[in-house]
């Protein structure tokens, strides 16, 4: 799935060079810290984050905005929703 | 004369000393080059023995020695609790006002458990990360007479990664020993989408938790306990009551890392080259084992590993050569044993660019586990193996 955001981003998280499940964990702790309504985005190059992320956000009950392909990496896109 | 300052008399610190001992022999003797070792408390403690207090009639007593009986002679031990380190300056402070000033620093200082940083933790949940807290656990497994077992991750990244996948299989077959399975549920919870973070473990595993009953609940982070309810909340809105709960408590970095600039807030893990295991920029800053936050089990088998190519890369510098040889450069090895009950482990044997293909469980593979763990002291510190 390739989305265009317009969405304004919260707070990024660069997981870039972490292995899974290094940025699942990594957006974990930034959801932790954020309030609801704010929007993540987690910058992952590890294959596995584009199926478990989107996995992980509709088991916890948050938005998932977008994923987009971009130049060596993925851009993850979550709306902390409870 | 180069002053090297070890932090942490685990693992890590205790064989990267030794090893500089052999590789500098003579720099030391003539008093060229002085390695000195600070720990915290002068003991060394073999931590993996502690899941054994729980779960295999080990005790407390033979899990400890003096530090000192481990290091080489010429390796001078300060025991101490370190308050920071000033990179800039090149001096380690510790409490109580003592300083020390050091050519190459090597950060081995480990881990450490904050279970106070969920409420509830230290009155509802057991765990095996001290031996207290083990012998608590065995206390509570003897007391318990049926009913449901929740073992579950209160953090990441933790000590001995598989470690809660071995307890919930012994217990399940202690449970059968005792029989106690009939009145007994064991529940196992993973923060992430699987069993086991490396997939092929995962793969191996989750089978093993079918076969012996064992409810795999993944995606399960655990943010909180009502003690009252004898409930454990899932940050994903989950909840899972529990007779008898086990929670790998939360890890951190050791704080002086956070304060002197050397660790980011609030995990405290120190940015270590994956390769090199240099520090950030500084070519004089080492860092292993479970200290670094390289993403590999935080297990004294990384540590063991790393060392051997910390002692090369500081002895090259120290000789004005470039490192050399097969431990010129860690390339991610880890090898550790695998309990599967029943008198049964495997092994996962792992680096960057293998994952692991763990043997089919057998009695060979416990048995390896048991040998390792009683010949530690001989073996893996003065760098036999």
């Amino acid at each position: 799935m390739t989305t265009e955001t317009a969405t304004t981003i919260t707070r990024t998280i660069d997981a870039r060079g972490s292995f899974c499940p290094g940025p699942l964990m990594e957006l974990i702790r930034g959801i932790r810290e954020s309030n609801i309504g704010d929007v993540l985005e987690v910058y992952s190059t590890d294959s596995g984050s584009r199926i478990d992320i989107p996995k992980w956000i509709e088991k916890a009950g948050h938005g998932l905005i977008a994923v987009e392909t971009r130049e060596g990496y993925d851009a993850i896109v979550v709306e902390k929703r409870r | 004369m180069q002053r090297i300052v070890i932090l942490g008399g685990g693992v890590g610190g205790t064989l990267t000393a030794n090893l500089l001992v052999k590789r500098l022999r003579r720099r030391i003797e003539r008093g060229a080059v002085e390695i000195v070792v600070v720990d915290a408390t002068g003991q060394h403690v073999y931590q993996p023995g502690f899941m054994y207090i729980a779960m295999g009639g080990e005790r407390a007593e033979r899990l400890e020695r003096p530090e000192r009986s481990l290091l080489d002679h010429r390796v001078s031990l300060l025991v101490g609790e370190i308050e920071r380190v000033d990179p800039a300056d090149q001096r380690v402070y510790l409490k109580g006002g003592q300083e020390l000033g050091y050519d190459f620093l090597v950060i081995a200082s480990g881990a450490r458990i904050v279970p106070e940083e969920i409420e509830h933790f230290e009155e509802e949940a057991h765990h095996f990360y001290t031996a207290d807290a083990a012998l608590r656990l065995r206390g509570a497994l003897d007391a318990f007479a049926g009913g449901r077992i929740v073992i579950g991750i209160a953090g990441m990244p933790y000590k001995c990664p598989p470690a809660p996948l071995e307890v919930a299989f012994l217990i399940e077959s202690e449970l059968r020993d005792r029989k106690l399975r009939e009145q007994s549920e064991l529940h196992f919870c993973s923060p992430i989408g699987r069993a086991f973070t490396i997939e092929s473990v995962s793969d191996m595993a989750t089978p093993i938790l079918e076969e012996k009953g064992i409810e795999l609940h993944t995606f399960f982070n655990v943010e909180a306990i009502d003690a009252e309810r004898k409930v454990v909340q899932s940050l994903e809105g989950e909840e899972l009551p529990y007779d008898l709960l086990i929670l790998v408590p939360p890890h951190r970095g050791q704080q002086f890392l956070i304060d002197s600039g050397l660790a980011p807030a609030p995990g405290g893990w120190v940015p270590t080259d994956r390769h090199t295991l240099q520090v950030g920029q500084r070519p004089n800053v080492f860092a292993l084992g479970d200290a670094t936050e390289l993403p590999l089990s935080k297990a004294g088998s990384t540590a063991h590993f790393e060392a051997p190519v910390v002692a090369e890369r500081i002895s090259a510098a120290v000789m004005g050569r470039e490192p050399s040889g097969k431990h010129a450069g860690y390339q991610g090895r880890v090898m550790c044993f695998f309990e599967i009950g029943d008198g049964k482990g495997t092994l996962l044997r792992f680096d960057y660019d293998h994952p692991p293909k763990p043997p089919k469980p057998n009695q060979l593979w416990h048995l390896g586990k048991v040998v390792f763990n009683k010949t530690y002291w001989h073996t893996v510190p003065k760098g036999r193996v």
